[in-house]
């Protein structure tokens, strides 16, 4: 289902409020020199590597082993990105490699 | 004040603070201009994405927010999976209230526009001798700000100029994804949470199906992390990405 403009507007409106608050929650919450709790502290710590392997997992959600064109372009960039990033260490080359190389795959190799 | 007044007054801090700038300056029209792309390609025009980047101005934020869009998310979905993605701000924050102090109207905007590559700027740059440091940090947030709105209108105006067959430009969030996954994934004491994020997402998406994959995962994940401290709040004090 496509959304309206409002739908879009009210859906925008949304993630800008909660990427703001999320900002501000701590300078709401421990400006006055306040400690925050150790749990918050604690998950803030561990839950960013956790949600970014979720991410991961959710992005590819739509892979498909059923023919090979399902599932290699995407494993085949993965595996580059990845290898990129280790050899290079440069987020734009990681990025940007691993993106045109799985356009290609998906639009002249597979498609 | 109007933009060009501004602009002439803080020019010496502008030019002091665009040097320091230029690394985002690449970093932000790159990744800018795939977003533009990939909301074209979603079919949201370059308005969307202008307003996109003014307003909530988040790099992984907003292509998850395309791909929110495009799978029509409802709002409390929308809205809970925009706090997940952005926790790491919290820490963020922690470390910025002594440098925000009595930056008085500014700080609003400095606290909006905390974005992962200007955190790093602000924890790491030197504020140059003659040059007020508040200026210099506001300097820094705005100049950043244009880059990415620069680069994600630019995306989106070549995307619908150009006309060439943009399948696959998704994938650009994958790529993204996975580069800030190598990063955490060396820095970390301990690879549990990420492991443990993965695996249920992975069993949520077999179990619930792709549609709704999402919230029973990140439940699974926060309630596990919470009965996981006693073990992981012991190793590694490293700060995430």
């Amino acid at each position: 289902m496509r959304l309206t403009p409002g739908q879009t507007l009210a859906s925008i409106a949304v993630m800008a409020i909660v990427t703001f608050l999320t900002r501000a929650a701590p300078f709401l919450l421990f400006d006055r020199g306040g400690e925050p709790p150790k749990v918050v502290l604690y998950l803030g710590r561990v839950l960013p590597p956790a949600i970014i392997a979720m991410l991961i997992v959710y992005c590819l959600r739509g892979v498909s082993f059923a023919s090979p064109a399902g599932w290699i372009p995407a494993a085949v960039s993965c595996a580059v990105v990845v290898a990129l990033h280790l050899w290079k260490g440069n987020d734009l080359l990681s990025i940007f490699g691993g993106t045109v190389l799985y356009m290609v795959l998906v639009q002249a190799v597979f498609g | 004040m109007d933009t060009m007044e501004w602009i002439i007054l803080n020019r010496r801090t502008l030019a002091a603070a665009f040097p320091v700038t230029i690394p985002v300056l690449m970093g932000y029209l790159a990744i800018g201009m795939a977003f533009g792309l990939m909301l074209q390609s979603a079919g949201w025009g370059v308005g969307w994405a202008f307003l996109m980047s003014l307003t909530m101005y988040a790099g992984s934020g907003q292509y998850l927010g395309v791909s929110l869009l495009a799978t029509g998310a409802s709002l409390p979905q929308a809205a809970f999976l925009t706090l997940m993605i952005n926790f790491r701000h919290l820490v963020y924050g922690l470390s910025m209230l002594e440098k925000f102090r009595g930056m008085g109207k500014r700080k609003l905007y400095m606290i909006f526009s905390l974005t992962d590559e200007t955190y790093a700027l602000l924890s790491s740059v030197k504020v140059p001798e003659g040059v007020e440091e508040r200026d210099y940090y506001f300097c820094i947030a705005m100049l950043d700000q244009s880059y990415w709105i620069a680069g994600s209108v630019l995306g989106s105006l070549l995307g619908s100029a150009l006309g060439f067959d943009t399948t696959g430009v998704d994938f650009a969030m994958t790529a993204l994804f996975f580069v800030i996954a190598v990063g955490q994934w060396r820095a970390a004491g301990s690879h549990l949470p990420a492991l443990l994020g993965g695996a249920a997402t992975l069993i949520s998406l077999l179990l619930v199906g792709a549609e709704d994959m999402l919230l029973p995962a990140l439940g699974v994940i926060v309630i596990a992390l919470v009965l996981l401290r006693p073990r992981l709040d012991k190793t590694g004090q490293e700060v995430p990405q």
